[in-house]
């Protein structure tokens, strides 16, 4: 009679079993208390290697080769305001308003040659870096630098600073992630902070349309209590939908203008492109000017002060003039 | 992450293979559920500034001692001696503790302008270093401007001209030691101390010493009331050594005691998976362990030996402190402890070591059955404070290939030991009465010892000697995977398993016996409750 194929089964697993240290790693034991895995994440986390040459070379390959051919069919981008980047001095920090995921990949997709490739992400640590797989990824792909974004952090901004100063660009989203509801969060004081310090200017930019690509969904941050929302059934999964990328005029801080009034003027210059995409520049341009300014256009893109339900509604509202006059679309 | 301190592990089923080193090689063994591991403290942190801090210790002595620059002026007789081949185990990487504390010693000499200086290597009865081992000890500076002019020397416990016998103490011990050490108007004395048995009065009274002193307290009676030696208090060989130490310092030689401590971190990092947890073994670890243990069982051991004895250890030093022996040994003993102190709750029935392929004198040298015996029974088993690990009559089970082999040139009395006085008898006492004084007297022995790198006449007595204690204290001792005749001769019983150890113990501790094992590397001291 022939061995059954249970019998053999039950062989193999117990051969299998049978296979200890140093075949197989080793079991620990249960009367020692196991330590948490020693794991340099979030700010510790060491992506140096990132910046060196072959990862470099491997990510231009991927970004122009994969990430780009598939921006353009998902989001293909309206570009405006390259000019402005010609004849600024780098490196640059570009300071984006934030309401997605993809937010970052598109706007380095549609960077021009010469930064595409030499540009690092401040990342929020508690997010992108909290996994290890996540820390290689983010770093791999976007050259994403860990950042810590809910409170004041030297380490994070000097580690911003020194890479700036070694010739790096970078991208920031000073709301410190994406808005929750569509409209804009107030910017905090970071960008500014870092050209005044390394003496960096700053290309504000405006992103339009990213959130119909890849909308944010309550469960990326838990979801609010008590809502179901239309987000999270929107949510999550990728759709085809056009961007608008906006860049504005790069700005530097000026003689005594310190950090706070220096990130004022750079979320006005983001909201100043924002109304760009619903009109033309000069009525942007006089929406927010300080001589004859438009009542509330200066926090106009920040929504209005209502319930959350009046906030979706005139966010979301179509244009009765065939053109939006609001912040974001 | 903080320094973990030593531990004792309770085996479960989770429990991985244990480490067991077994001579030049090491095995997994499965212990018993129930049984206990002992582990090492890990490593403490290295001093960062090896140089400063030497330099900081001859400048504050402790004790009744002025700096070290005011006991050195022009015209003075200064004699440096040193610790021997023997320390560290391994040797350690360049620059050996040595050459750092005697370059610096040298430099404030020479500030000094002292002229009349001897460097000795304090080896009592062991062997001879070579031209290779004294450079590795205190660097090619030091040896290129002494040794060729005949002012580094090896202490010659037969020489008659350059002995001096100071004595005798309350005790009847005669006390002859290096004519030109106890003659000087300074003897600076450079320790390295990897265990706490080493340093204080020992050094000089025991490194210096002639055969005519050493028998004082190197006989079976003092060892077996040395409990233990790592426990200088409750140590007769410790005791003998200090009244020894004292008549030296009450006869008018000043001593300068430098004693150094090093810390655990023993091997390479090729071999870390020797120094870590089982459970903490990682991928390379796994993978370092299976392909050294792979390879070495298919090379022939002398091969696997030159391995082996080409490895130096990456320990560093973890303190220096100097001046007068007894206040400078109190806060070198504190120090070993901090490093290798753990401590055990009880005794156990049955206790289990794995014996690696060095021991004090088989440095590039073989490991032959009587060292075997005496790292096993007179080091291993003496690593405990207060109580032996193994309870009286209990049964030590020791693992290593204990081949009869032996090095002709460095053993070549040992050789002559083991077929002439093993075959008659395994009594320390009895060896110590019927055999002793033949060979400690041997011509032919003490030509080798004098010209060549032979160990004296009477060392394989002494290795001997030091199992006194633990002989008189178990009721068998048992070598796992050892030569079955060589086992034999030994006095001790063979077992070609773990497993089938244990049926053999069990004649002894009974069927359900408690077990403990010493898992070493690296080195640690239990401070038995």
């Amino acid at each position: 009679m022939g061995v059954g194929v249970g019998e053999h089964a039950q062989r193999m697993i117990g051969r299998a079993r049978s296979i200890r240290l140093p075949l197989a790693a080793p079991s620990w034991p249960s009367t020692v208390e196991r330590p948490d895995p020693e794991r340099r994440l979030g700010l510790e986390y060491d992506h140096e290697w990132s910046r060196r040459y072959p990862a470099r070379l491997a990510r231009a390959m991927v970004m122009d080769n994969i990430a780009r051919p598939v921006a353009r069919v998902l989001a293909p981008a309206t570009v405006r305001g390259l000019e402005h980047l010609r004849h600024v001095e780098g490196p640059i920090i570009f300071a984006a308003n934030h309401s997605s995921h993809v937010d970052t990949p598109l706007l380095l997709t549609n960077l021009p040659l010469e930064f595409r490739h030499h540009t690092v992400v401040a990342a929020a640590s508690d997010y992108f870096f909290d996994r290890t797989w996540k820390s290689v990824l983010w770093s791999f792909s976007l050259a994403a630098i860990p950042f810590e974004r809910r409170k004041v952090n030297r380490k994070s901004v000097d580690t911003l600073a020194g890479l700036i100063e070694d010739g790096w660009n970078l991208v920031i989203f000073p709301e410190g992630g994406r808005s929750p509801d569509g409209w804009t969060q107030p910017f905090s004081g970071v960008a500014a902070y870092l050209a005044r310090r390394t003496g960096s200017p700053v290309v504000p930019v405006y992103l339009h349309g990213t959130r119909h690509v890849l909308p944010k969904t309550p469960d990326d941050e838990g979801r609010a209590p008590g809502g179901s929302g239309s987000e999270s059934q929107r949510g999550g999964r990728l759709r085809r939908s056009p961007i608008s990328v906006l860049f504005g005029a790069p700005l530097t801080p000026d003689e005594g203008e310190n950090a706070n009034r220096f990130s004022g003027r750079v979320e006005a210059s983001v909201a100043t492109l924002a109304r760009e995409v619903h009109a033309d520049w000069w009525q942007a341009r006089r929406a927010v000017s300080t001589v004859d300014p438009v009542p509330g256009a200066g926090t106009a893109h920040r929504g209005p002060e209502a319930p959350a339900w009046r906030r979706a509604w005139a966010l979301d509202r179509p244009p009765s003039s065939g053109r939006r006059t609001s912040w974001p679309e | 992450m903080s320094r973990r301190p030593g531990f004792v592990l309770e085996v479960d089923k989770s429990t991985p293979p244990t480490l067991f080193w077994n001579g030049e090689g090491f095995t997994l063994e499965t212990l018993p559920e129930g049984s206990r591991v002992i582990y090492a403290p890990e490593p403490i942190k290295a001093l960062d500034d090896p140089y400063g801090a030497i330099r900081h210790a001859l400048l504050h002595p402790l004790g009744d001692r002025d700096p070290l620059p005011a006991l050195l002026h022009a015209g003075m007789k200064l004699t440096i001696c040193f610790d021997d081949i023997s320390l560290p185990l391994p040797p350690m990487d360049a620059p050996d503790i040595r050459q750092m504390v005697i370059e610096t010693v040298l430099d404030m000499a020479a500030d000094a302008g002292v002229d009349d200086v001897m460097l000795i290597a304090a080896l009592a009865l062991h062997r001879r270093m070579t031209e290779d081992e004294l450079r590795h000890a205190l660097g090619d500076r030091v040896y290129d401007a002494f040794a060729p002019h005949g002012l580094l020397t090896q202490h010659d416990a037969e020489d008659p001209d350059n002995l001096i016998h100071l004595g005798q103490t309350e005790s009847g011990e005669d006390i002859e030691i290096n004519k030109r050490a106890a003659t000087s108007d300074l003897l600076v004395y450079v320790n390295i101390n990897l265990v706490a048995m080493d340093g204080g009065h020992k050094s000089v009274a025991t490194g210096l010493a002639s055969y005519r002193s050493l028998r004082h307290h190197h006989n079976p009676q003092t060892m077996q009331h040395s409990r233990s030696f790592m426990d200088a208090p409750a140590s007769e060989l410790h005791s003998s050594n200090w009244r020894m130490g004292r008549f030296i310092a009450e006869a008018g030689v000043k001593i300068f005691q430098i004693e150094t401590t090093l810390n655990t971190d023993t091997f390479p990092s090729s071999f870390a998976f020797l120094q870590k947890r089982e459970w903490e073994w990682n991928l390379r670890d796994r993978a370092s362990f299976a392909a050294t243990s792979t390879s070495l069982k298919g090379v022939p051991p002398r091969f696997a030996r030159q391995i082996f004895h080409s490895i130096t250890s990456p320990h560093a030093m973890t303190s220096v402190q100097a001046g007068e022996v007894e206040a400078v040994h109190a806060v070198t003993t504190e120090n070993v402890w901090k490093q290798q102190g753990v401590d055990v709750q009880g005794q156990t029935d049955i206790l289990t070591l794995g014996l690696p392929y060095i021991c004090p004198y088989n440095v590039n040298s073989i490991m032959n059955p009587i060292l075997v015996a005496c790292l096993g029974l007179g080091y291993f088993f003496n690593l405990y404070r207060g109580k032996p690990l193994v309870r009286q009559g209990g049964v030590l089970i020791l693992r290593h290939p204990t081949r009869p082999e032996f090095h002709p040139g460095h053993h070549p009395s040992y050789i002559d030991f083991y077929e002439q006085v093993l075959t008659q008898t395994v009594d320390p006492v009895a060896i110590h009465k019927q055999f002793e004084e033949s060979f400690a007297t041997d011509p032919w022995y003490i030509h080798l010892y004098r010209t060549g790198h032979a160990y004296h006449g009477v060392h394989p007595f002494y290795m001997w000697y030091w199992c006194a204690h633990a002989l008189e204290h178990l009721g068998r001792v048992i070598i796992v995977g050892g030569d079955p005749k060589a086992v034999r001769r030994l006095g001790f019983s063979p077992a070609s398993s773990l497993n089938d150890a244990l049926e053999i113990a069990s004649d002894v501790v009974g069927p359900s016996p408690t077990l403990t094992h010493l898992h070493a590397p690296p080195l640690m001291m239990a401070d038995v409750h």
